[in-house]
């Protein structure tokens, strides 16, 4: 394939702090996503993998190193180029929920549709259509603390696709949940990758969530350690 | 997007009813007072030129110089008049219809187990006709009174309340440190004068008596001019500084030791007073304004903390950093806005009441009112940026990992 990756990252680096105390939370990161992947990143727990999603969500500057996202560098980007490339292209779903805690899950699902621009009738429609496909419609009008810890997931998932981004960032997405809702998220997921070639990067730990992805990247003290298929890969 | 930060703004403050509201109470109290300040201050000035109005139009005053700065510290004050100088006031010049002295002081007037600190006032009738009071029962002074200086006076209607209840005080005998006088005659009310003041609050004397009995004197503070019908006030006036400048031996190049004023300027020197007043009190008023302006500082500050998350989630999202930054400050400015609102109709309902209780007329003044409110806006704007450029200015991860 000779097209444009939609994101490609060359020789990543993170580093917090200086001297002695320094971490070094990305040693080096190439990895290429072309669009419509869907990718599971494991490795075990300070191996870097939120800090690998934050760059690649463009809410973190690596040290050094290269990220272009569909051929565009992002470093060269100004901070507001970036708000709006994460507005646009881009969808959260976060480590912990980070739903907004006094407003119904209606209100966080149109959220990024207010950055938008869109009509109050407009959002409405579409955030009740992204509710819907996470099976959660019918709890529009409840606000997160009425809500159990799948269902907010899932308004956080709700919410990272309303805009329709190309590339949807989960980091942990199914960290608090049973196996039932984990593999009901999956299947969310999974489903909006097929029907419309969204690309998906999942951190999880769990052997049984990365199979739902076609590739699987293992990270170990910042750097990448495998990157293979699965065999399920449609 | 604007609509919709404002709308946010709006839940955001209702969401903390209790806090908003103590938060503008600052805001609150400093448009309420300057509201009140100002508009109990215009109905009072206009209250002294209605006064004024109705004393006559035609009316000048003579005063001794009040230039204290002239004499220096301790220096001597400038002097009294005396009968001569009135009676030449209204025998030389034409246009003068009468000049009426007038002496003053204050002392208690004791009838039976009453008594009343009151003006004590040493004129004579020209005074009543000057300054048009009319009867209310018996009569102003007989010539003969005047000229011997008898003891009988004429009270106003205060006075008569104090001492005599409901009882018909002609005939009455009242004391006025040691004089006893026979009261001849009680004047109609004119009622609270500007400042709540009360002009009926006196009682009169045939001058001869109250520089005898009263003063131990013969000076004169005040002559109360009327002037002909017709006749230009203006060039009375000069007429009189001519006049008095060579009674009182005035050199050429000297300054006058006395003050010619008409009703007109005599209305700007009082309302010039309350507006000093209201210039004070206003300055006040703006204190706490800046103190209220501080307090909203402070709650958006403890209100960008309480949601940083809540900023990081929506820069994380896609809004810009001059986003937050307007959502944080349209927050101030509608709070300071609200608290604008609820300050200037807690004002207005206060001057109410204060033109009310000082019989006074209520007169809003849309200008003051328009300044208050923007007043209030650029509180929110100028305090509320601060906290907004905070909140901007935050690391999305940062504030997303904070908790
Ligand atoms: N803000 C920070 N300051 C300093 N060090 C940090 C910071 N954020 C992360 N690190 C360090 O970077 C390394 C990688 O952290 P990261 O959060 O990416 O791990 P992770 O793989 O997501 O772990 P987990 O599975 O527990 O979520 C860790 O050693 C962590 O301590
Ligand atoms: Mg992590």
């Amino acid at each position: 394939m000779n097209e444009i990756p939609q994101i490609e990252l060359t020789g990543i680096t993170r580093v917090y702090g200086k001297g002695e105390i320094a971490v070094r939370a990305l040693d080096g990161i190439d990895l290429t996503v072309a669009a419509g992947e869907f990718i599971a990143i494991m490795g075990p727990s300070g191996s870097g993998k939120s800090t690998a999603m934050n760059v690649i969500g463009c809410l973190d500057s690596p040290t050094s190193g290269h990220y272009r996202f569909n051929g565009v560098e992002v470093g060269r980007l100004s901070q507001d180029q970036r708000a709006l490339l994460r507005r646009h292209y881009l969808g959260f779903v976060f480590q912990g929920y980070n739903l907004l805690p006094r407003a119904s899950a209606l209100h966080n699902v149109e959220l990024p549709l207010i950055y938008k621009g869109l009509g109050r009738a407009e959002r409405h429609n579409a955030a009740h259509e992204a509710l819907r496909k996470v099976g959660l419609d019918n709890r529009a009008h409840h606000d997160p603390s009425e809500l159990s810890g799948g269902q907010q997931q899932r308004v956080a998932i709700a919410r990272a696709l309303v805009g329709s981004p190309q590339v949807m960032l989960a980091d942990e997405p199914t960290g608090n949940l049973d196996t039932k809702r984990s593999i009901e998220i999956m299947e969310v997921l999974q489903d909006l990758n097929r029907s419309d070639g969204l690309t998906i990067v999942m951190v999880t730990h769990e052997e049984d969530m990365a199979e739902y992805a076609q590739r699987r990247i293992w990270m170990v003290d910042g750097r990448i350690e495998r990157d293979e298929r699965t065999r399920k890969a449609a | 997007m604007l609509w919709e930060t404002f709308r946010l703004a709006i839940q955001a403050i209702f969401r903390n009813a209790m806090r908003s509201f103590l938060t503008v109470l600052g805001i609150v109290i400093g448009v309420a007072a300057v509201i009140s300040m100002v508009t109990v201050g215009q109905g009072s000035t206009q209250q002294v030129t209605a006064d004024v109005e109705k004393l006559g139009t035609n009316v000048v005053m003579v005063l001794p110089g009040q230039d204290t700065m002239q004499g220096g510290p301790g220096g001597t004050a400038d002097p009294m008049f005396t009968l001569r100088i009135n009676d030449a006031v209204e025998d030389q010049i034409a246009s003068v219809a009468l000049s009426a002295p007038i002496s003053q002081s204050r002392a208690r007037v004791i009838f039976g187990n009453e008594n009343r600190r009151t003006d004590i006032v040493g004129t004579d009738n020209r005074y009543f006709e000057a300054a048009r009071w009319d009867l209310n029962r018996g009569r102003f002074f007989e010539l003969s009174e005047l000229q011997s200086g008898k003891a009988v006076c004429v009270i106003g209607e205060t006075v008569r309340e104090s001492l005599f209840g409901f009882a018909d005080p002609v005939g009455e005998t009242v004391r006025i440190k040691t004089l006893s006088c026979e009261v001849v005659g009680l004047l109609k009310s004119k009622g609270a004068s500007t400042f709540g003041s009360d002009q009926d609050d006196f009682v009169i004397l045939p001058i001869k008596t109250f520089h005898r009995r009263i003063a131990g004197n013969t000076d004169v503070s005040t002559l109360f001019v009327s002037v002909r019908d017709g006749a230009s006030i203006e060039r009375t006036m000069e007429e009189i500084t001519a006049l008095m400048r060579d009674l009182r031996r005035i050199g050429r190049g000297e300054e006058d030791d006395f003050e010619v004023v008409d009703m007109e300027q005599f209305a700007t020197m009082l309302s010039g007073i309350t507006d000093i007043l209201t210039g004070l009190l206003s300055a006040v008023a703006a204190v706490s304004l800046l103190v209220g302006g501080i307090g909203i500082m402070n709650i958006m500050l403890v209100s960008v903390t309480e949601r940083t998350r809540e900023i990081g989630i929506r820069l994380a999202i896609g809004a810009q950093a001059r986003q937050v930054l307007l959502q944080f400050l349209v927050e101030a400015i509608v709070l300071s806005l609200i608290g604008g609102l609820i300050g200037i109709a807690l004002g207005l309902a206060l001057a109410v009441l204060g033109a009310n209780w000082l019989s006074i007329p209520f007169t809003p003044d849309p200008g003051i009112i328009m300044l208050a409110f923007g007043f209030s806006a650029l509180v929110g704007v100028v305090f509320g940026f601060f906290p907004a450029r905070r909140a901007a200015r935050l690391d999305p991860i940062e504030a997303l990992r904070h908790e």
